[in-house]
């Protein structure tokens, strides 16, 4: 019996190695007191890129983000080993300041949460906390970041007004532009679209193909569809460890892990 | 019923509708044969007829699998299983086709005797249900071994085509008065070979199911 080949037309594309890391996160631990919630992460993240991070409720997909720029260690009792790497200096190191790595790297969360300011100054904020008080300069901010949220349009004659008096998609683009005006390297984004309408929705996934031409982004997500449309790479964690970390096109059409298949395949979680 | 249940259950019930369809259109293929052999226009009338049930059944599995896919937003190996049971469910009402077109030409035929190659035709027929017959097996199974050994049996088939057809063509030199007769079945080669084709076909879909990927067993 001959031996059968695959045809050279598989649908499979190879990890591209000429794009740089953004974050090398190498045998990541974390405990919270004795709950051992993320276990020996290896995560190759590139940049300029969309890389989605999948599982169900309680698999570390939100500790792993909000380890990314330390946000975890606001929690009392959390213990870390191992390295995140970030553009090749490992954010643990003693004299990395906290505050360095969260201007290059925005956050966007779940439920939008403008401050109670008018949309002008919710943007202007983190500028002027850098120091920018140059009134034209700050003008210029707002604009460009409104633009890159896609939202100037819908707000560019009411930028005085209240940022509450918004949708809540539109806040949630307000929030993203809020992230874009310290012009960060990295957009983390905890669920953006899990309190939005599906119109809301597909405008912040339109916008994320954008921003990534720009920006490198990572996504929590507990919308498949959502990660398998708009993620270029997809990790998918369970009971705090990456089970497997591949192309988005093969993890949604032929993942190598049964218990990414059941989970993609709604049989678990 | 849970929702993966309810997506479970839907799944089986296209599959066993498909196992249906093809055993229709397997039958379909082998009353056709029969009724040649016979002169029996009765039957062949009955192939033609039937073959409505064959093209409904078709039209019921896309629908319910196209339902699905809207509904359900499957993935990976549930995706490709519904895509299989499309493609699989087509080569088969294709086969029922075949089926219609060889009772057609037993009715032109009509009462002439038949000539000698009759014998290979019904050997063709043989082989060319076996394979239709094993790629269902294979594919309730998910057996891409079997699968494999089907697409090999098709070299068989080839082989035998290719003899029938230099049978018919020394045969119609011999018999002028008989060429319409040679001419259709010539026909019914054609359409034997290529119901064995379409069980190759399936096989390859098989292995496009169980390893998501392509592969061509026609090499």
């Amino acid at each position: 019996m001959t031996t059968i080949k695959a045809s050279k037309t598989k649908p499979v594309p190879t990890f591209k190695q000429d794009k740089k890391s953004v974050y090398l996160t190498k045998q990541l631990n974390l405990w919270y007191g004795d709950n051992h919630a993320l276990k020996n992460i290896d995560l190759d993240i590139k940049e300029n890129e969309v890389t989605a991070i999948i599982g169900p409720s309680g698999c570390g997909k939100s500790t792993y983000i909000k380890t990314l720029n330390r946000m975890v260690e606001l929690v009392p009792s959390v213990k870390t080993s191992g390295e995140i790497l970030y553009r090749d200096r490992n954010i643990f190191d003693k004299d990395y300041g906290v505050e360095e790595l969260r201007t290059r790297v925005g956050m966007v969360f779940q439920k939008p949460n403008p401050f109670p300011k008018s949309i002008y100054d919710n943007i202007a904020y983190g500028p002027r906390i850098h120091g920018i008080k140059n009134k034209k300069i700050l003008n210029e901010i707002v604009e460009k970041s409104l633009r890159g949220a896609a939202i100037w349009d819908e707000v560019k004659d009411r930028l005085d007004q209240n940022a509450y008096s918004l949708s809540g998609g539109q806040q949630q683009r307000i929030c993203i532009a809020r992230a874009l005006a310290i012009e960060p390297d990295v957009i983390l984004m905890d669920e953006p679209t899990s309190a939005l309408d599906p119109i809301s929705t597909l405008k912040i996934e339109e916008l994320v193909q954008e921003l990534k031409k720009d920006y490198s982004i990572i996504i929590v997500t507990h919308n498949m569809q959502q990660a398998a449309r708009i993620s270029d790479k997809t990790a998918f964690f369970l009971n705090g460890e990456v089970i497997e970390y591949d192309e988005t096109d093969v993890i949604f059409s032929n993942p190598a892990d049964k218990r990414t298949e059941d989970y993609i395949s709604g049989r678990f979680g | 019923m849970s929702v993966r249940e309810k997506f479970d259950y839907e799944l089986n019930s296209a599959q066993e509708q498909l196992i249906l369809l093809s055993n229709m259109a397997v039958n379909a293929l082998t009353k056709a044969v029969d009724a040649l052999a016979a002169h029996d226009i009765d039957a062949a009338l009955e192939v033609i007829e039937d073959d409505s049930d064959i093209n409904q059944l078709e039209e019921e599995i896309n629908d319910r699998v196209i339902l699905l896919i809207a509904k359900q937003s499957p993935v990976a190996t549930d995706l490709r299983r519904l895509i299989v049971i499309i493609k699989v469910a087509t080569d088969m009402e294709r086969v029922g086709d075949y089926a219609v077109n060889i009772a057609k030409e037993t009715i032109r035929i009509g009462k002439e005797e038949l000539l000698s190659p009759i014998t290979e035709i019904q050997e063709m027929h043989r082989l060319a249900t076996a394979m239709l017959n094993r790629v269902i097996e294979a594919f309730i199974e998910e057996d891409i071994v079997k699968a494999k050994e089907i697409a090999e049996l098709d070299d068989q088939v080839d082989a035998l085509y290719g003899e029938v057809i230099n049978k018919l063509l020394v045969a119609g030199a011999q018999n002028p008065d008989k060429i319409s007769q040679i001419t259709q079945l010539a026909f019914v080669c054609r359409y034997m070979e290529r119901s064995a084709d379409h069980a190759t076909n399936i096989a390859e879909q098989l292995f496009y199911l169980v390893r998501g990927r392509h592969y061509d067993l026609n090499k």
